[in-house]
């Protein structure tokens, strides 16, 4: 069946059954594919995207329940690589191999915008569903506590 | 700069004309101007003799593409690499890209001893091994456009320096840039010699060892741009899951196909020697596919159907401990039997390590499309060793590996994972049967069922005290299955059957025992172990650090002064040890926390860790509070990715050390996704404070060096803090429960 979605500002229709799982649609349908698939289950974080602002685990959601609802991904997460966190990514230099990055940035960002100078504790907590199997978790801290100061 | 890191167009490709003008190889040259590649043909197309290989090339834009012969999984070798060159070359970093050279072992193998020309990314060897060709060839590069520059201004070519990517002459003031050199330059049939000697000093370095100087990865990395393997997409490509056999040997024996293909979407479902694969129009498909299908195993031709983790063990145990058993010696010095029997007193300890799974963020997967005619191939993959998938496809195809174009591309993590192809391998079959372009990803499921683990081990371990307690004789004795056996084959074979993956860290180098004995006993059980971060040293030092702790305690020696005692003779080792002892502050009491050291080499490069923790003796976990790490790997290239690497491994071997086991039921791996197989995650992150011991020794190697003193500089501080020594990797909840009970 069509589904009608507004991915990344973009109003766009995909054919795809109702169960779909979002992270699918961004990644083989729509080609965006920035968003990584980790597990399958929302234990990894990998898969994080917004909707209507909310950091969700995309591998989990039906493409059904984001009907009428807002999905921005890391690709559009600023329209120049510019967004606070991004800067603060590269000034921390925090990627490794960078393939759970998409989500750890988009999980901070969401953070951020309810509560732009988090402490160390509520980063860890609302952080600490994203795996990086790298071990850039000091950096990723770094980077978030650099991006709330800067902005 | 290099925006396009990590984008389609960095892509692999070979020739057969690549592959026959493969010869020789040893020396460094390079080409000027025009494609890359059709500019090496030429090259690789010159008269037998001409020995040229293909390092660098420079563009009438200034642009300096330089070839990278490994893969990027994390460590910044994409950054590395071309950066040793640019040093020699003298060229603006600004200029420089990179381009994946094809596998070539012959041009681009690794000639570091581990490798002898391989061509593969693995054993932290990339920078040791290419830093003195990469270095070769920039001065030899930058030795011709003096050369063509002195011809062309008809000065001496003494008259002429280069300052970053621009030749002048101080005499007349004249100054043009590589990129006009290259305009007019030719290359000589055979490469300048430049001796040692006329290689840069360190002091004359502009670009190593530069710490404001970042990975060229990195911005892809936070915009969704980076492409890995598993974001390829081909025109005409279908999907395939692999429910994948849980064993090597096992068939699908019953298969629900008919249910399967009620499924929407879902085209074929086909049982093979390696699984079942479920083919569709999407990947949607394919998953509800392979999450239908209900499989029965004939294991009847499988090694490993009997394997049981518990029962191993034990088994194990009593192997090792068999004065009978056929043991392999690995490293010896002196007699290690004579002093254990003539010693005053002996100690003996055992320690033991669970299988562990490497858990790389990506998933295993590849995209292959075989010509209509099964006679040649292109893949899409992230590979540690593109070589080595070119091989596995070409044989798969019974063809030649010249027939194979692999488009590397980006690691979602490898940790050794990506060294084995049998994701290639099983692509190439799937697009050889549709004789379409097939998209292989593995569910976690299936990823953590085909897991290459590492070993599980067993240790037995003796250690002789005269006298005055003092330590002379050491015997170390693990039983194991070998890693070498399946991953380096023709390797294991030349060496009688030593386990070079598998035994590292059993020999003692560095430490003034006068006796010692280590040795291998091997376990033929079917799991299909492999390399894994930090190989042997992840297990061999823990059992080791953590006896050698013992052996202080017992003779009331403190066991940083043991180990300062016994490395007396090697500075550099002794001084990551005082280093990290002293970030420590190792003799600063701590109220409700113990203190531990641990020391490890690893390939030539060392480290020492402190590990400061606490434990909850209600619910047995341990909680790391603060980890301080010492390394010198030698010469430092990056000095901000040396940190981060080390953080990386001192992760790595934290979630090892506190986490990890694969738990095998009859051959079986049990756990199936992130839910029942934990690794380490931000809430149980230490502080880590790394500090990298200056040295000018040759760079020895960077990304493994951190994981094995982590687990005994764990285990040995909860023994100083419960006087409670904990045994058994990982040293889990339960584990440590027991061991306080």
């Amino acid at each position: 069946m069509s589904v009608a979605l507004t991915v990344n500002g973009k109003a766009v229709q995909v054919e795809a059954e109702p169960d779909t799982p979002l992270l699918w649609v961004i990644r083989e349908h729509l080609k965006l594919t920035g968003t990584k698939f980790g597990c399958g289950i929302a234990q990894c974080g990998a898969c994080t995207v917004h909707i209507d602002g909310a950091a969700t685990r995309s591998c989990v959601t039906p493409v059904s329940a984001v009907v009428g609802k807002t999905v921005v991904t890391i690709e559009a997460l600023s329209p120049d690589s510019t967004h606070p966190l991004q800067k603060a990514w590269i000034a921390e230099q925090v990627p490794q191999c960078g393939y759970c990055q998409s989500g750890q940035i988009m999980q901070a960002a969401a953070l951020l915008a309810k509560n732009p100078r988090p402490s160390r504790d509520e980063i860890v907590a609302h952080m600490n569903g994203n795996i990086c199997r790298c071990g850039t978790y000091p950096r990723i801290v770094r980077a978030i506590q650099r991006a709330a100061r800067e902005g | 700069m290099m925006e396009d890191i990590g984008m389609g167009v960095l892509e692999t490709k070979i020739s057969r004309r690549g592959f026959m003008a493969g010869v020789g190889g040893l020396t460094f040259a390079f080409t000027l101007g025009g494609g890359l590649l059709g500019r090496a043909s030429e090259v690789f197309a010159a008269p037998e003799g001409a020995k040229l290989n293909t390092w660098v090339t420079i563009g009438a834009d200034d642009t300096v593409t330089v070839m990278v012969p490994v893969a990027e999984m994390g460590q910044g070798v994409l950054t590395a690499l071309p950066l040793i060159l640019a040093e020699e070359l003298d060229a603006d970093w600004s200029k420089v890209k990179m381009e994946y050279a094809p596998p070539i072992p012959k041009l681009y193998g690794n000639r570091h001893p581990l490798f002898n020309g391989a061509m593969l990314t693995a054993a932290s060897v990339s920078v040791p091994g290419y830093y003195m060709p990469l270095r070769m060839a920039g001065a030899q590069a930058r030795r011709v456009l003096l050369d063509n520059v002195a011809r062309q201004w008809g000065v001496p070519v003494g008259e002429l320096a280069t300052e970053p990517s621009v030749v002048v002459h101080a005499k007349s003031g004249r100054r043009i840039s590589y990129g006009e050199v290259a305009k007019f330059a030719t290359v000589p049939a055979v490469p300048p010699k430049i001796a040692d000697a006329e290689l840069k000093k360190p002091s004359q370095f502009r670009l190593i060892g530069r710490a404001d100087i970042k990975r060229v990865d990195v911005p892809s990395k936070v915009n969704g741009t980076a492409k890995y393997g598993i974001d390829a997409q081909v025109p005409g490509m279908v999907y395939a899951a692999v429910f994948e056999s849980p064993m090597d040997g096992a068939k699908p024996d019953k298969v629900n196909v008919p249910d399967v293909m009620k499924i929407k979407g879902v085209t074929r479902v086909i049982p093979l020697p390696f699984g079942v694969a479920v083919f569709g129009d999407t990947v949607e498909a394919t998953r509800a596919g392979r999450n239908a299908l209900q499989v029965t195993w004939d294991t009847s031709g499988a090694t490993a159907a009997g394997f049981d983790s518990e029962k191993a063990v034990a088994e194990y145990a009593r192997h090792g401990r068999d004065p009978n058993a056929k043991a392999m010696e690995w490293f010896r010095k002196g007699d290690a039997p004579k002093a254990l029997a003539g010693a005053a007193r002996v100690m003996e300890a055992e320690y033991s390590s669970e299988h562990c799974y490497h858990a790389q963020m990506e998933p295993m997967n590849c995209i292959a499309k075989v010509a209509p005619d099964g006679q040649s191939a292109e893949v899409w993959t992230g590979t540690q060793s593109n070589f080595l998938a070119a091989l596995v496809a070409s044989n798969v195809l019974k063809t030649t590996p010249d027939k194979i174009r692999v488009h590397q591309h980006l690691l979602g993590g490898g940790y050794g994972r990506r060294i084995a192809p049998d994701a290639v391998a099983q692509a190439v079959v799937l697009s050889n049967i549709t004789k379409l372009p097939v998209k292989l990803m593995l569910t976690r499921e299936d990823d953590l069922a085909a897991a290459r683990p590492r070993p599980m081990t067993y240790h037995i371990l003796k250690a002789g005290l005269d006298g005055n307690g003092k330590l002379v004789g050491w015997h170390h004795r693990m039983v194991a299955e070998n890693v070498d056996a399946l991953a380096a084959p023709p390797r294991f074979k030349a060496t009688g059957g030593k386990d070079i993956i598998g035994w590292r860290g059993l020999e003692q180098p560095f430490y003034g025992v006068p006796n010692m004995l280590a040795e291998g006993v091997r376990e033929i059980r079917g799991m299909r172990v492999h390399p894994w971060r930090g190989i042997g040293s992840g297990y061999t030092k823990f059992a080791a650090e953590s006896f050698l702790d013992e052996i202080a305690y017992a003779s009331g020696v403190d066991p940083l002064i043991l180990r300062l005692e016994l490395t007396r003779d090697h500075p550099r080792a002794q001084a990551v040890i005082k280093a990290a002892a002293e970030m420590a502050q190792w003799n600063l009491p701590r109220s409700g926390r113990g203190l531990g050291i641990a020391f490890s080499d690893y390939h030539d490069s060392f480290s020492a860790g402190v590990a400061e923790v606490s434990v909850d003796r209600k619910t047995g976990k341990i909680k790391v509070h603060n980890y301080w790490v010492a390394v010198d790997p030698g010469l430092v290239i990056q000095p901000e990715n040396v940190h981060a690497q080390t953080e990386s491994a001192v992760v790595y071997g934290l979630s090892a050390a506190l986490l990890e086991e694969l738990t095998i039921k009859n051959g079986a791996v049990q756990a199936r996704n992130f839910n029942d197989y934990p690794v380490l995650r931000m809430a149980d992150l230490p502080e880590i404070h790394t500090r990298i011991v200056a040295s000018d020794a040759a760079p020895t190697g960077m990304g493994e060096l951190g994981v094995p003193a982590v687990a005994p500089a764990i285990g040995n501080a909860v023994f100083q803090l419960t006087g409670k020594r904990l045994r058994s990797l990982p040293m889990s909840p339960e584990r440590v429960k027991q061991a306080l009970a």
